[in-house]
């Protein structure tokens, strides 16, 4: 008998809490990227649970797009953050604050 | 009767072709200025003449005219750029064409090395194709057309040197003085703009205006009134004259062309224009004469207190003009529009021949420091005692007939008002007196000038002179001249009875004894007499301070009021404003600004906020 799909969404939403909290809670700028990554993750994984349990392959389509944005997103965002760091000598979220009025 | 023509145009665009040679090439073909300045002038006089001889072979009445293109449509108001020649106009432009060529050539000898040799015909000509404009107007558009361009110009050519400040100031003066004039002038053209557009006539044309004096009847007075205000600026009338004995400040050929023959003659011209209108309204002939009579005994009684010679004849010039109102004031437009161009001949000769007398004295202006100049000028003193003789109105002179019938007409005219005829004759015998004291003190008696400059005197040469006697003799035969037959198209009413003719030619003979008793018989008279009326000579000699108390009332207010907004309104008010606008919304944003940290994470927990927000809400739906 398959794991039911109640399994696989509750799997998905505590990896995706943990990552809210991550990017919320942590400070250092690496560990918040990695963070939403879980969050992608999580996503990803609701998508094919779905997409198995509904018999469609519309999700399965989906996450592949996903992964292409997040492998786009992790580069940008890496970039950034070893520009700012090249700058500033930090990764802490809280004294990268300049960018307001 | 009107004859289409395309003759008119080239009267107005050769004077402008010479403005255009001489701003593009005038400075470096200086000699081909030297022709072209008075040649496109003199060519210009030509075409008048053709056109003239061709209304001469219509019948009376009639009118050539020439639409050049339409100028303004604005609804269903609309103006042409179109000329129109009849007999007031035929003798306008022959004045302004004939006369100015002679100053035009006079200036080539009186302008012979001024470094603005080309600026100077430049000014000139483009001041002659502005006064042609506006005497060849069609309707009161293109006359104001003009009538602004001649200001410009006037103001042009009174700050000529304009590196003296006072005569900068000077031409400055003049325009001022002029804009409050055209306010009213304007506000005139308004009203009968309106008051014709509310009955379906959108046109300013002259004729439109006196096929539909029924219309404007009802506000015919307020409309002279104000187009009268127009004619006080330009024609310097009480109380609007101050800037003409400043405007003397330019070259003299300036003020022979402009500031005695033609352009300030703009406002007697406008009248005499729509002479139909002011009959409607004979308060409003009233109020013109009354401030001719004022002005002419007013500048009369300043003039003969003058001790520079072109200040004497600037305020000749004044009571001359108010004379003309006069004329225009009693109904006789004839006779004003004779005075107009008989004048013209004897006071551009009176400029032209003082112009002599300074440029031969080395620029000395002060009559004080003239005298005994008949042997070493004749041909200049023959001229001026010419342009004396027909000034103070001795017949048979040209002054004499003009100046006549418009006092005869101020007793027995159209419109008579005896009172103001009576103060005409006095400022008759006044004009006598002042032209003559000009006469005798510059030319009679020993030569009060210093060694260096008697030394230096000359005659001018022949392109100076030669323009003076042909002035002269127009002087002499101006007033055989059926001008005022011309104008107004009726029989000449040379009515004027032989006793009223020797009480004039009694005043004019008076006031030149007197001249000559006081200022070669017995020198020594006017300095007793002036001592006798201290407090009065010398509240002449200034003019009656008059400029001192516009200064007063006008100038000083409106400057302090202009401080008032520089140091006070300006900063205070304006620049508070503008500032307090940006001072208020930097306070009440400085709240709302807190909200944004810089902190990411502070901007994903609102995101999450707002996420939460919006499940919730669609899963409670």
């Amino acid at each position: 008998m398959p794991t039911p799909l109640g399994w696989y969404l509750g799997l998905s939403a505590v990896i995706f809490t943990i990552g809210v909290l991550g990017v919320l809670v942590r400070r250092n700028v690496i560990i918040i990227f990695m963070a939403i990554e879980l969050m992608l993750n999580a996503v990803n994984l609701t998508f094919v649970a779905l997409a198995r349990s509904l018999g469609s392959l519309d999700g399965q389509v989906i996450v592949f797009f996903v992964m292409t944005v997040a492998a786009a997103e992790a580069a940008v965002g890496l970039a950034i953050i070893l520009a700012m760091f090249r700058n500033r000598e930090t990764t802490n979220a809280d004294e990268l604050a300049t960018l307001k009025w | 009767m009107v004859v289409e023509t395309t003759l008119l145009r080239w009267i107005v665009a050769l004077p402008a072709l010479g403005v255009l040679f001489h701003v593009f090439l005038g400075r470096r073909a200086t000699g081909a200025v030297k022709i072209i300045g008075p040649g496109v002038v003199a060519a210009a006089f030509g075409v008048v003449v053709a056109a003239a001889l061709r209304l001469h072979a219509l019948p009376e009445g009639a009118a050539l005219h020439d639409r050049v293109y339409e100028w303004i449509v604005a609804g269903p108001f609309h103006a042409d750029v179109a000329f129109r020649f009849d007999a007031l106009t035929a003798v306008m432009t022959l004045v302004v064409t004939g006369v100015g060529f002679l100053i035009h050539v006079y200036s080539v000898g009186y302008m012979h090395g001024d470094a603005g040799f080309a600026r100077f015909f430049a000014y000139l000509n483009l001041f002659t194709t502005a006064m042609l404009i506006l005497v060849l107007a069609d309707n009161l558009l293109l006359l104001f057309v003009g009538w602004e361009g001649v200001g410009l110009c006037s103001y042009l050519l009174i700050g000529f040197w304009y590196e003296k400040p006072e005569n900068a100031a000077a031409g400055k003066k003049a325009f001022l003085v002029n804009r409050i004039g055209d306010a009213g002038f304007l506000l005139g053209l308004f009203l009968i703009v309106w008051t014709l557009g509310t009955h379906g006539i959108w046109s300013l044309d002259v004729t439109a205006i006196e096929e539909h004096l029924n219309v404007l009847a009802p506000v015919a007075l307020p409309v002279c009134l104000l187009l009268f205000v127009g004619a006080t600026g330009k024609s310097a009338q009480i109380p609007l004259y101050v800037w003409l004995p400043d405007a003397m400040a330019g070259p003299t050929p300036v003020s022979a062309l402009i500031h005695a023959a033609t352009m300030v003659t703009a406002g007697v011209y406008m009248i005499a224009r729509l002479h139909a209108l002011y009959a409607l309204a004979p308060a409003a002939l009233t109020v013109v004469a009354t401030i001719g009579a004022a002005t002419a005994l007013f500048a009369g009684v300043i003039a003969t207190a003058q001790t520079d010679i072109k200040r004497v004849l600037a305020y000749s010039t004044v009571s001359q003009l108010g004379y003309m109102f006069l004329g225009l004031g009693v109904a006789t437009t004839g006779a004003a529009v004779f005075h107009l161009v008989t004048h013209a001949f004897f006071k551009a000769l009176l400029f032209l021949g003082a112009g002599s007398v300074i440029h031969g004295l080395g620029g000395e202006q002060d009559l004080r420091r003239m005298g005994g100049l008949r042997t070493r000028m004749p041909i200049t003193f023959a001229t001026m005692a010419v342009a004396t003789l027909a000034i103070a109105g001795v017949p048979p002179l040209s002054g004499f007939f003009s100046k006549d019938e418009i006092l005869w007409g101020a007793f027995a005219g159209a419109h008579p008002l005896p009172t103001l005829g009576v103060i005409g004759l006095v400022v008759a015998g006044l004009t006598a007196y002042y032209s003559g004291r000009l006469l005798f003190l510059a030319f009679f008696g020993d030569c009060r000038a210093s060694e260096e400059t008697q030394h230096h005197l000359h005659e001018s040469p022949l392109v100076m002179t030669a323009p003076l006697v042909v002035l002269a003799l127009l002087a002499v035969v101006g007033g055989a001249l059926p001008v005022p037959a011309l104008v107004t198209g009726e029989a000449h009413e040379a009515a004027t009875p032989l006793a009223f003719m020797t009480v004039a030619t009694l005043l004019a003979f008076g006031g030149l004894a007197l001249a000559y008793w006081l200022h070669v018989v017995r020198p020594d008279v006017p300095g007793l007499i002036a001592a006798r009326l201290d407090g009065f000579y010398d509240l002449v000699r200034d003019k009656f301070r008059i400029d001192e108390l516009y200064d007063a009332l006008v100038v000083r207010p409106l400057f302090a009021l202009a401080d008032v907004s520089a140091w006070q309104i300006d900063p205070r008010l304006i620049d508070g404003a503008v500032n307090g606008a940006a001072a208020f919304v930097g306070a009440t944003s400085g709240v709302w600004r807190r909200a944004q940290t810089g902190n990411v994470q502070h901007y994903a927990l609102s995101f999450l906020v707002g996420a939460l927000v919006l499940v919730g809400y669609y899963v409670s739906r």
